[in-house]
C-alpha cells in the first residue's frame, strides 16, 4: 500500500506535466487545475507515505527491468526516514509554488509550459528522493537540470535570462561529468548501483577508491548545490521568475547534491581526504558567499548568495560526519529560504523594482504588502538564526556538530569511523560558521532594513525619487496605498510561514525527528548556542548602526549627493566592497581562463572549416565546372577550330603511322 | 585500273649534283608559287590575295608545262585564273570586303592553324622525300598533249565526264536557287 | 626530273592551303584557300601520271575533273557565303557559330578572336 502511494508521488506530477504540456493550447481552462491539483495530490501523498512508513524503518522495492551485460540497473525505490521528510518538505514546497505562480505568472503567455516544467521538475526532484538505484538517481539529476535550463530561460527575450539559463546548464554539466564517473567506481568498487549496496559495502570497509569516488562525486555535488569553485550560476540564475527560484534555488535542485552526499555518507565518511575537500569547499563557500550577499543591490541576489550560504552549511555539516544536522537545516532552510524567495517577489511586484537602494527610498511599500513585511520577517530572523525560529535549532545543530568533531568525537550515527574526521577540521567549520553567522545576521538585517524602512530627505516626500520609470509611474499613479497582495500569493506565504516558526522545535524532541533520521541528537549544545546567538545579535545590531549613519549622512548631505542611499554596506566592508560586489571576480577569472580561449578555439575551428574544409568541397565542385568549361570550348560552333583539330588529328595518325612503321 | 606500261628506269645519268635546266626551272617557279601562296594566306589586304592567287595559279600553269602537261595547263589558266578568280573577286565585291588592310583577317586560331600546318608539312615532306628518293620522271615524250587527252577522257572517262556535266548542271541551278532573291525579301527591302 | 620536287611542291603548297583555312577569318578568304590545297593535289595527279605514263592518263583525266568540280564547288560556295552576308551582315566564319553548345546568344554576336579551340 505504501509502496503504491510512494509510486504515485512522483508519477503523479508527471502526468501533470504532460497533460500540461498536451493541453496547454487547446484546453487553456485546464491549464491551471492540472497544475496545481498533481501536486496537491502528490503532497498529501507523500504526508501518508511518511505516515504509512513510520520513524525507523525503511522499505525498499526493486525491479530490474533489462539485463545491461554488465552492473545491473535497477528501478528501485528506496524509502527511508530522510527520503519520506524530503519528499513532504519538496511536494509542500512546490504546491506552494504552483499556487502563487497562478497569481505572479497570470498574464504570461507561456504559463502553461512553465507550469508543465514545474511539474516535471518537482517528479524528477522526487525520483532523486526516493531512488534506490544511483543510475535512476542520474536520471531525476539530469531531468533537474533540464527543467532548470528551460525554467531559468523561461522570459527567453531577454538576454540575461537566456545567458543566465545556459551558464546555469553547463555550470552544473561541467560538474556532472566527473560525477558520473564517481558513480561508476563507486558502483564498480561496491559491484552494484542500488545505494544500499553502496552503503553495506562502505560500512563494511570494502569501498577501495572511496577517496576517488568522493572526490569525483564532489564535483557533481558543487555543481548542483551552488558550491564553490561551481557556484557562478546561481546568482546569474535569479534572471528567472521569482516562484522558479524559490522551488529551485531554495528547496529542491539545490539540496539535491545535499541529499546525495547525506544518502553517501557513509563513502565520504571512510575517506579523510574528501571530508576535508568537502569541509574546506564549505568553509570558503559560506564565508564569501556571506560577504557577497552583504554588498549586494538586488534583492534576488542577496537571497541567492544567502542560499550559497546556507548549502555551505550543510556541506560542513556532512563534512563534520553529522548528516541529521545537514538534513535538519535542508528542511528548515527549504521552508524559510521558499517563504523568503515567495515573499520577495511579492514585494518586488509591488515596488516595480529589484533594486534594494530603490526600495530604500520608497515609502509606503510596507503598507502595501503587510502579509509579505511580516512573513519575510520571519524568514529573514530564522535565516539569521535566531531563536525560537526553525534556522536557530537547524543552524546550532551542526555548529554542535562541528564541535563534536573539534573536540575528536564527530557525531557521525553509526554510519561510518569517527575517527576519520580531523579535529582541525572540526574547528575550521566551528570558527566559519560562526564568523558566516555574523555575516548572515549582518546582511539579514540590512536587507530588511532597506526594503521597508525608507529613508528619505523632507523635499523628497514632495517629489519621490524613483529609480525606473515604472517605480515612478506606480508611485505617483492611483495604485492603492493598501495592501496589494493578491490571495493566492499570500496564501502560500503563511503556509511556510508555519514550519519557518514551529519547525525547529521538532529538533528537540528525540522521538520527533532524530527517530525519523539517524537517531543523533539534534538538540544545540549549551556551549555552543550561546555564542552563536551572540554572534548573530552582534551581527544584526552592528548592521543596525551602520544603517543609522548612512541615514544620518543621506538625510544630511542633502544637496550634494542626490543619488546617495542609506546602504549599512560601504560602512561594514569597507575595501571589499567593490570585490564583494561583483563576487570576487571569480566569473571574471572563468570568462579569462576557460571562455574566452574556448570561444577562440572555436573561431579557429570554424575558420578552419570555413576555409580549408570548405574549400575541397567547393574545389570538388568547381572542378566540374572548370572542366566542363574546358570541354565546352571544343563545341563553340567555331568551324576552322573543328578543321583545326581534325586536320591536327589526321597529322598524328599519320605521324604515328609512319614511325611504326 | 591503271595499267603501267613501262615503269622509268634508274638513269644513272641523273644526279641530285647535276639538276637538268629543267629541274631549275621548275624549282624558280615552284619557289615563287610558294611564296604566292603564303601571301595569299597571309595578307591582311583581302584583295590583295586574290591577286596573289592569280599568281599562285598561273606559276601552277607554268609547272604543268614544264612537266610537259599542256592540255592541263590551258585549262588551268582558262578556268582557275580566268572563271574561279573572277568569281572570287566577284565575292569579295559582295560581301563588302574592306579595301586596304583589314585587321582582322585572321582569326584566334591562326597559332593552332601554324602549328598544325607545320607538323603536316613536316610528315608530308619526310614522307615524301623518304618515298621518291631514287625517283625520276622521263620527260622526254610529251605526256599531257591535247590529242592524248581527248584520247582518253572520251575512250576511257566518258561516263565520269558526263556525269561532270551533270554535276556542272546541278552547281549551276544550285548557285542561282540559293541566290536569287526571293519576292519576300524584295519586299522587306 | 627529280619526282621529289614535284612531289614536295605539292606537299608544302597543300600544308600552305590547310594554314589558310585555318587561319582566315573571311569566308571568301577560305575558299580560296581550299583552291591552293586542291591546285596542290592537281600538282601531284599531274606529276605522277607523267611519271607512271599509264595507258588510262588517269592522273590528268583525273585533274581535269578535279578543276571542274573545284570551279563547281566554288560557285556554290560563295552563292552560300553571299546568302550568310545576307542573312547575318558579315562573311565571318566566326561570327556564325550556330552550331555552338551553350548560349545561342554569344553565338553570333559577340564572338571575337577568344572563341578558339584550346
Amino acid at each position: 500500500m505504501t509502496l503504491t502511494l510512494a509510486i504515485l508521488v512522483p508519477l503523479l506530477p508527471f502526468l501533470g506535466a504532460l497533460a500540461g504540456l498536451a493541453a496547454g493550447r487547446r484546453a487553456p481552462g485546464l491549464v491551471r487545475p492540472l497544475a496545481v491539483l498533481p501536486t496537491l495530490a502528490a503532497a498529501v501523498l507523500a504526508v501518508l507515505v511518511m505516515v504509512g512508513l513510520g520513524p525507523g524503518h525503511h522499505l525498499d522495492a526493486a525491479t530490474q527491468l533489462t539485463p545491461t551485460g554488465g552492473l545491473p540497473i535497477t528501478l528501485s525505490f528506496h524509502l527511508d526516514g530522510i527520503a519520506v521528510l524530503l519528499a513532504v518538505l519538496v511536494t509542500v514546497v512546490a504546491t506552494c509554488v504552483q499556487v502563487y505562480s497562478t497569481s505572479y505568472l497570470r498574464e504570461d503567455p507561456r504559463y502553461p509550459s512553465y507550469a508543465a516544467l514545474v511539474s516535471l521538475f518537482t517528479a524528477a526532484m522526487l525520483l532523486v528522493v526516493y531512488s534506490g538505484d544511483l543510475i535512476v538517481l542520474l536520471v531525476g539529476w539530469e531531468v533537474m537540470g533540464v527543467c532548470s535550463y528551460f525554467l531559468v530561460g523561461h522570459h527567453w527575450e531577454r538576454p540575461d535570462a537566456r545567458s543566465a539559463s545556459i551558464k546555469a546548464f553547463l555550470v552544473t554539466k561541467l560538474g556532472d561529468v566527473p560525477f558520473l564517473f564517481g558513480i561508476f567506481v563507486l558502483a564498480s568498487d561496491a559491484g552494484t548501483f542500488r545505494i544500499d549496496g553502496v552503503v553495506a559495502a562502505a560500512q563494511t570497509g570494502q569501498l577501495p577508491h572511496a577517496t576517488l569516488a568522493a572526490i569525483l562525486l564532489l564535483c557533481g555535488v558543487a555543481g548542483k548545490s551552488a558550491q564553490f569553485p561551481l557556484h557562478t550560476w546561481l546568482p546569474d540564475a535569479m534572471a528567472g521568475p521569482t516562484p522558479v527560484s524559490a522551488l529551485i534555488h531554495a528547496a529542491t535542485m539545490v539540496a539535491a547534491g545535499v541529499y546525495l552526499v547525506a544518502r553517501l555518507e557513509p563513502v565520504f565518511l571512510r575517506s579523510t581526504a574528501a571530508l576535508v575537500v568537502l569541509g574546506i569547499m564549505a568553509v570558503i563557500t559560506m564565508i564569501g558567499s556571506a560577504l557577497c550577499a552583504l554588498a549586494q543591490d538586488d534583492l534576488k541576489r542577496v537571497l541567492a548568495y544567502s542560499t550559497v550560504g546556507q548549502l555551505g552549511y550543510m556541506a560542513g555539516a556532512l563534512a563534520v560526519g553529522d548528516r541529521d544536522a545537514a538534513l535538519f537545516h535542508l528542511i528548515t532552510h527549504g521552508a524559510f529560504k521558499a517563504l523568503l524567495f515567495l515573499c520577495a517577489g511579492v514585494v518586488i511586484h509591488a515596488a516595480h523594482t529589484n533594486s534594494l537602494t530603490a526600495m530604500s527610498r520608497m515609502d509606503g511599500l510596507r503598507r502595501r504588502v503587510p502579509d509579505a513585511y511580516a512573513t519575510m520577517g520571519l524568514g529573514l530572523a530564522a535565516l539569521a538564526g535566531l531563536p525560537p525560529f526553525s534556522g536557530f535549532f537547524s543552524k546550532d545543530a551542526i555548529l554542535t556538530a562541528a564541535e563534536h568533531a573539534a573536540n575528536g568525537e564527530a557525531l557521525t550515527g553509526g554510519l561510518g569511523p569517527a575517527g576519520n574526521v580531523p579535529c582541525w577540521l572540526g574547528w575550521t567549520v566551528l570558527i566559519g560558521g560562526l564568523l558566516t553567522a555574523l555575516l548572515t545576521a549582518a546582511y539579514a538585517t540590512r536587507l530588511w532594513l532597506l526594503a521597508f524602512f525608507p529613508v528619505r530627505r523632507p523635499e523628497q516626500a514632495a517629489a519621490p525619487v524613483a529609480p525606473t520609470a515604472a517605480a515612478a509611474a506606480a508611485l505617483v499613479s492611483d495604485e492603492p496605498a493598501g495592501p496589494v497582495e493578491p490571495p493566492a500569493m499570500r496564501a502560500p506565504l503563511w503556509l511556510l510561514a508555519v514550519p519557518t516558526l514551529a519547525l525547529g522545535l521538532v529538533g528537540l524532541w528525540p522521538k520527533a525527528l532524530p527517530a525519523w533520521l539517524d537517531g543523533v541528537s539534534l538538540t544545540p549544545s549549551p556551549v555552543t548556542w550561546p555564542i552563536a546567538t551572540a554572534v548573530a545579535l552582534l551581527g544584526a545590531g552592528l548592521a543596525w548602526l551602520a544603517w543609522r549613519r548612512a541615514a544620518a549622512r543621506v538625510l544630511a548631505e542633502a544637496e550634494t549627493d542626490v543619488g546617495a542611499a542609506a546602504d549599512p554596506a560601504p560602512l561594514l566592508l569597507g575595501p571589499l566592497l567593490a570585490p564583494a560586489r561583483v563576487g570576487f571576480g571569480v566569473d571574471v577569472f572563468y570568462d579569462r581562463v576557460f571562455v574566452r580561449p574556448f570561444l577562440a578555439a572555436a573561431r579557429l575551428v570554424s575558420f578552419l572549416d570555413r576555409e580549408v574544409v570548405e574549400t575541397y568541397v567547393k574545389g570538388a565542385a568547381g572542378t566540374p565546372g572548370l572542366l566542363g568549361r574546358a570541354v565546352r570550348r571544343a563545341q563553340n560552333g567555331n568551324t576552322q577550330g573543328y578543321l583545326s583539330a581534325l586536320a591536327a588529328g589526321v597529322v598524328l595518325l599519320a605521324v604515328i603511322v609512319a614511325v611504326a612503321q | 585500273m591503271t595499267k603501267l606500261a613501262t615503269a622509268p628506269a634508274l638513269d644513272s645519268t641523273h644526279g641530285f649534283l647535276s639538276p637538268s635546266g629543267v629541274e631549275i626551272v621548275f624549282v624558280l617557279v615552284g619557289l615563287a608559287v610558294l611564296g604566292a601562296a603564303l601571301l595569299t594566306v597571309t595578307t591582311k589586304q583581302l584583295v590583295h590575295a586574290a591577286l596573289w592567287l592569280v599568281v599562285a595559279l598561273g606559276g601552277l600553269a607554268i609547272e604543268y608545262l614544264l612537266l610537259t602537261a599542256e592540255f592541263v595547263a590551258w585549262v588551268q589558266v582558262l578556268i582557275y585564273v580566268g572563271a574561279v578568280v573572277v568569281l572570287v573577286l566577284f565575292g569579295l565585291m559582295l560581301t563588302r570586303a574592306p579595301i586596304g588592310v583589314s585587321p582582322d583577317a585572321d582569326s584566334g586560331n591562326r597559332w593552332v592553324a601554324l602549328g598544325v600546318a607545320v607538323a603536316a608539312a613536316a610528315t608530308l615532306v619526310t614522307l615524301v622525300v623518304d618515298a621518291f628518293r631514287s625517283t625520276w620522271i622521263d620527260l622526254g615524250t610529251v605526256a599531257g598533249s591535247t590529242t592524248a587527252n581527248g584520247v582518253t577522257l572520251f575512250r576511257y572517262w566518258v561516263l565520269p565526264f558526263e556525269a561532270l556535266s551533270v554535276l556542272l548542271l546541278a552547281a549551276l541551278v544550285g548557285a542561282i536557287v540559293l541566290s536569287r532573291r526571293t519576292a519576300r525579301d524584295e519586299k522587306e527591302r | 626530273m627529280h619526282l621529289v620536287y614535284p612531289a614536295v611542291l605539292a606537299a608544302l603548297l597543300f600544308c600552305v592551303g590547310l594554314y589558310g583555312v585555318l587561319a582566315r577569318r573571311n569566308a571568301v578568304l577560305m575558299l580560296m584557300s581550299v583552291e591552293l590545297m586542291l591546285n596542290a593535289v592537281n600538282l601531284n595527279l599531274v606529276a605522277f601520271d607523267v611519271w607512271l605514263r599509264d595507258i588510262l592518263h588517269a592522273g590528268q583525266a583525273l585533274t581535269l575533273f578535279t578543276i571542274t568540280v573545284a570551279a563547281a564547288e566554288i560557285g556554290l560556295g560563295l552563292a552560300i557565303v553571299l546568302l550568310i552576308f545576307r542573312n547575318r551582315g558579315t562573311a565571318d566564319i566566326d561570327r556564325v557559330g550556330r552550331l555552338a553548345d551553350g548560349d545561342e546568344t554569344t553565338g553570333d554576336i559577340e564572338k571575337e578572336s577568344g572563341a578558339t579551340v584550346g
